[in-house]
């Protein structure tokens, strides 16, 4: 049993990993997953309403589920539905997500009257809407750094509920009980202009595909542009009867019809836009797939063996941790492959992406490690590292769509793979070195376990990482040099992004030098390089939170707060490398 | 240990003071505390921008000697940490001195020569930059034919004669002149100009709005109808500083008048004096080109459905006055356009898109950056492979002693 513990740890690892690929069935009559796998063209791309339900979630509300009035749990594609088409049920979804207690009392709302205490419905909402609206625009002239965080709330939670509103008037208007019907009578459609022209303003969906078969994206129109198009029931664009037909069908439950219609028009869509569907499909299904939560669950599993191999069953237990952080880590792998394939685009784009790129670069770098040292160490930093930038990731994710557009600035694949790539390995390196560092200094001083040979190994992983990250910040930093100087005319303009960059290769190049002239040993090199994940963490985050500069793309608030405690905890550690190497457990008694 | 000989040797020579000033300024310790200080330095530059952005940080610390801060309650200002232009010639000196003291030619450090040669090419070509680059902007609107670039934060006092119909015979005359007393005379010039008031910034309204205001300065042009009050100068980056000053005009019979000068006056100010026709104004410096620049068309294009730019184009007519090229170039965005020693980007757009901003820079020595790069890139790449080759032909040989396995390579 010891003997295979390697490999029955590996194979219960796989079997669960198979089991997130299995495509989910449909909870009731419904077919759901068809409906999800529909594209849309939203935020200038075209992307299933899978994508549209469960980041819309994410962002308002911070999670992927939802709880239906009544109480019953529902998939993000039946709120979505529910949104679309019976939108007086979809305003009692407690889906808004507020924290900020100030911002509770425009609403005259109270903890208790929420679902958990934070979330609540639009109709709790809505007799405060005008007020929050009042409020915005009082916070909305004050500079994002400088707003307070009740003005911050304020402007978060109008622009959550503006994203609610567009999208009840993505299919149909809200007040048109049954748009078929209609659609079915010219004067009907006369009569209803001003509605379908709220729909074409508000909307911020165009799910009616162009008339002749183009990859261009801006065929595409809205339902509302759709109908005004048409005088009568012979102009009205088939496809816009369809959705409007399947608002009957969920509304009337009516399962077939739905079905029918549903799987028809997305087989005439995989027929005339065969890429934009197939695309659709695919990401729906990697949506539902959610490879980086898998992923992140074996990082802590393999955390756990390969801390518990330092204590008992070594050999085992740490074979075991390298074998599921190779999961896991062919698991991110994959997730950051199918991303990039759906975006066209090299792997890091933005914030979110940088996150899922600087943990998989680490991980890469100790799967190396761990086979030259075999001792559990890289294991154990690697999947930290794969773990904590997975769960920065999943935060980040709550802004919104992570496959968003590149602006114009950015849109320029060659430096987006050459210079954002490199400076995040820099970045990737960065951090390992810290981790490593940390692992030296938490086994060296509070566990016996340390022996002179692991201790000798983890310096010259230290070490060589360092001199890896000095290479790819240096050469990451330069190429952003070179790219402004090709877009914006100078090589080095001291904005924010660009002097975090700096600060790590300065840093490396120090902790280098003092190693080189003797200043520091072993326990000062690990100290200085826990230091590297302050500087790092600065650069990766800090710098966007000024909010100044041409990087300040990725304005993260509530990362702040995350940012003060990492940094107040890496100088802990610090702190904690500085107690002389006599009261380290694990050096006590022998001179090190 | 393979350690890298540290600057004081002994055993070299008698101790005299210059071979201890040497040592000390080749010494790795002074490496280690100078990149430390400008750590400091970049990391409280940076939070510094939030109050006085990009370019007013640029002046205060990178492109100075010395950080200068006010004492409190007072004007009295007094160095409080290094600039950049001080660390980085004290790390250039640092370099140098060890290279020449230190550091002896050997496969084994060839990397670490050509790291260092390309940071000594590095610093040597961002000072060059700081003090060679000038850039500014042209603004055309479509149609508009353009042959100067205007500056973004230098002004000058224009005063043309445009008696002529065919060209204007301009004197451009630096606003730090307005600063001082002195009176400007111009041998193209029947008259002096006197300084009378100037504002960095300032804020103009008519006088018809401001019951109580004072009289103004000026007797002649639109200043008279005016209220010109100085506001404090911003460095925001979506702002601008209005200078705005009062001139004397005098021919030798005497005074001609008091003129209010602003960069916020849209138009020159006309007068005759002595037949000729003159126009004076405020405006931002300009250097003209031997080329002009005509805006044919620009486009915004934004993705689908959303606000979202995806691409700014403009196409430009380019003409040289030597009548060599007479051609029309693209500049889009990443995609700008290198001519007669200027670099033109698509900057931004403004008036519903009818009027394109182009940013122009020239800086003869924008090269050097790439070149000190590569070699930088090259010398890292050199020395972490020779390191990386020894570890793997050490692991490959036969096992380390325990007393060889203690010691890293702590040596390149």
């Amino acid at each position: 049993m010891k003997r295979h513990l390697p490999l029955i740890a590996l194979a219960l690892a796989l079997a669960w990993v198979a089991s997130t690929l299995v495509p989910r069935g449909n909870p009731g009559p419904f077919d759901l997953g068809a409906f999800g796998r529909l594209p849309v063209l939203a935020g200038g791309r075209i992307k299933p309403l899978d994508t549209i339900a469960r980041t819309g979630l994410l962002m308002l509300q911070g999670r992927q589920r939802a709880v239906a009035p009544n109480g019953k749990q529902v998939t993000p594609e039946e709120w979505l539905l529910d949104v679309f088409f019976i939108p007086d049920t979809a305003d009692a979804y407690q889906v808004f997500r507020i924290d900020n207690p100030d911002l509770l009392s425009i609403f005259s709302l109270a903890r208790a009257d929420g679902d958990g205490g934070v979330r609540f419905s639009y109709r709790q909402m809505q007799a405060g809407l005008d007020e929050l609206d009042r409020q915005a625009h009082l916070a909305e002239p004050v500079e994002n750094a400088e707003r307070s965080a009740f003005q911050r709330a304020v402007v978060e939670l109008r622009s959550h509920v503006e994203f609610y509103v567009r999208l009840k008037f993505g299919l149909q208007a809200p007040g048109i009980a049954d748009l078929a019907a209609e659609l079915s009578d010219s004067s009907r459609i006369r009569a209803l202009h001003g509605a379908f022209e709220s729909m074409d303003t508000f909307s911020s969906l165009r799910a009616i595909p162009p008339g002749r078969a183009s990859a261009d994206p801006a065929g595409w129109q809205s339902v509302g542009h759709s109908l005004l198009g048409a005088a009568s029931p012979s102009d009205v664009d088939p496809h816009a009867l369809m959705y409007a037909a399947l608002g009957n069908d969920w509304r009337g439950s009516q399962p077939a019809a739905f079905d029918a219609a549903v799987r028809s028009y997305g087989d005439e869509l995989s027929l005339r836009f065969p890429a934009a569907a197939r695309r659709a499909r695919a990401e729906a299904s990697f949506n539902q797939a959610e490879p980086f939560i898998t992923s992140l669950f074996l990082y802590v599993v393999a955390f756990l063996l390969a801390v518990i191999s330092w204590l008992a069953w070594p050999e085992q237990l740490g074979r075991a941790a390298f074998r599921i952080m190779g999961l896991a880590f062919l698991v991110a792998t994959f997730g950051i492959l199918a991303r990039m394939w759906l975006e066209g685009r090299p792997p890091v784009t933005n914030l979110y992406s940088s996150a899922l790129f600087i943990g998989w670069g680490s991980v890469a770098l100790c799967l190396v490690l761990e086979q030259l040292h075999r001792n559990a160490v890289a294991s154990a930093a690697g999947s930290m590292i794969g773990f904590g930038t997975l769960v920065i990731a999943h935060h980040l994710s709550l802004s919104g769509d992570t496959l968003e557009m590149m602006r114009a600035v950015l849109d320029s694949n060659f430096w987006l793979s050459t210079h954002v790539v490199t400076v995040t390995t820099g970045y990737a390196s960065t951090f390992l070195a810290g981790f490593l560092a940390i692992i030296y200094i938490v086994r060296g001083l509070l566990t016996r376990s340390l022996d002179q040979r692991t201790a000798d190994a983890l310096s010259r992983m230290v070490y060589g990482i360092v001199c890896f990250a000095t290479l790819f910040s240096f050469v990451g930093t330069m190429l952003g040099g070179i790219w402004a100087d090709q877009s914006w005319g100078r090589f080095w303009g001291w904005d924010p992004k660009e002097n975090g960059a700096l600060l790590i290769v300065i840093w490396n190049a120090i902790i280098l030098h003092c190693r080189w002239g003797g200043l520091v040993r072993q326990r000062g090199m690990m100290a200085l390089a826990v230091f590297g994940n302050v500087v790092t963490a600065w650069s990766w985050f800090g710098t966007n939170m000024l909010g100044v500069g041409l990087h300040s793309y990725g304005f993260t608030d509530a990362a702040f707060y995350g940012l003060i405690t990492f940094v107040a905890s890496q100088l802990a550690i610090i702190g904690l490398a500085l107690i002389p190497l006599g009261s380290w457990r694990s050096f006590r008694g022998s001179k090190a | 240990m393979n350690q890298e000989p540290t600057a004081s040797r002994p055993g070299t020579g008698g101790p005299s003071f210059a071979r201890t000033v040497a040592a000390s300024l080749a010494s790795l310790q002074l490496t280690v505390a100078l990149l430390g200080l400008s750590l400091a330095m970049i990391f409280v530059a940076t939070l510094d921008q939030v109050h006085l952005g990009v370019w007013g940080v640029q002046q205060k610390y990178f492109h100075s000697f010395f950080v200068m801060a006010k004492v409190p309650g007072t004007d009295f200002t007094l160095p409080v940490f290094p600039g950049g232009y001080l660390l980085g010639g004290a790390l250039l000196l640092n370099l140098v001195t060890a290279h020449a003291s230190r550091f002896r030619l050997s496969w084994r450090k060839s990397g670490i020569w050509l790291t260092h040669a390309g940071l000594i090419l590095l610093l040597i070509g961002e000072g060059l930059s700081g003090l060679m680059q000038r850039d500014g902007q042209v603004r055309m609107d479509v149609g508009q034919t353009r042959r100067y670039v205007e500056s973004f934060r230098e002004s000058e006092l224009a005063v043309a004669d445009v008696t002529n119909a065919g060209y204007d015979d301009i004197v451009a005359i630096p606003v730090d002149r307005l600063t001082g007393q002195n009176v400007i005379q111009h041998p193209k010039l029947p008259f002096t100009l006197k300084p009378v008031a100037y504002f960095p910034n300032a804020t103009l309204r008519m006088r018809s709005q401001v019951p109580n205001a004072p009289p103004s300065m000026a007797t002649m042009g639109d200043g008279t109808e005016m209220v010109a009050e100085p506001a404090p100068m911003t460095y925001k980056p979506d702002e601008s500083n209005w200078p705005t000053g009062y001139v004397e005009l005098a021919g030798p019979e005497g005074t001609l008048g008091t003129w209010l000068v602003s960069a916020l006056l849209d138009e020159p100010q006309t007068f005759t004096y002595q037949g000729r026709t003159w126009q004076i104004a405020l405006r931002a410096r300009r250097d003209y080109l031997p080329f002009t620049l005509t805006l044919g068309k620009f486009t915004h294009d934004i993705y689908p459905g959303t606000d979202i730019p995806k691409n700014f184009a403009s196409t430009i007519r380019l003409r040289s006055d030597d009548g060599r090229d007479d051609r029309s170039a693209l500049i889009s965005m990443n995609n700008p356009l290198r001519y007669g020693g200027f670099a033109f980007y698509q900057a931004g757009y403004a008036n519903n898109d009818h009027t394109s901003v182009l940013q122009a820079v020239r800086n003869p020595s924008w090269q050097i950056p790439y070149a000190s790069c590569a070699l930088i890139a090259l010398g890292l790449v050199l020395q972490f492979g020779i390191s990386l080759f020894g570890f793997f032909r050490r692991r490959a040989g036969p096992a380390p002693r325990p007393a060889a396995a203690r010691s890293a390579p702590s040596s390149p």
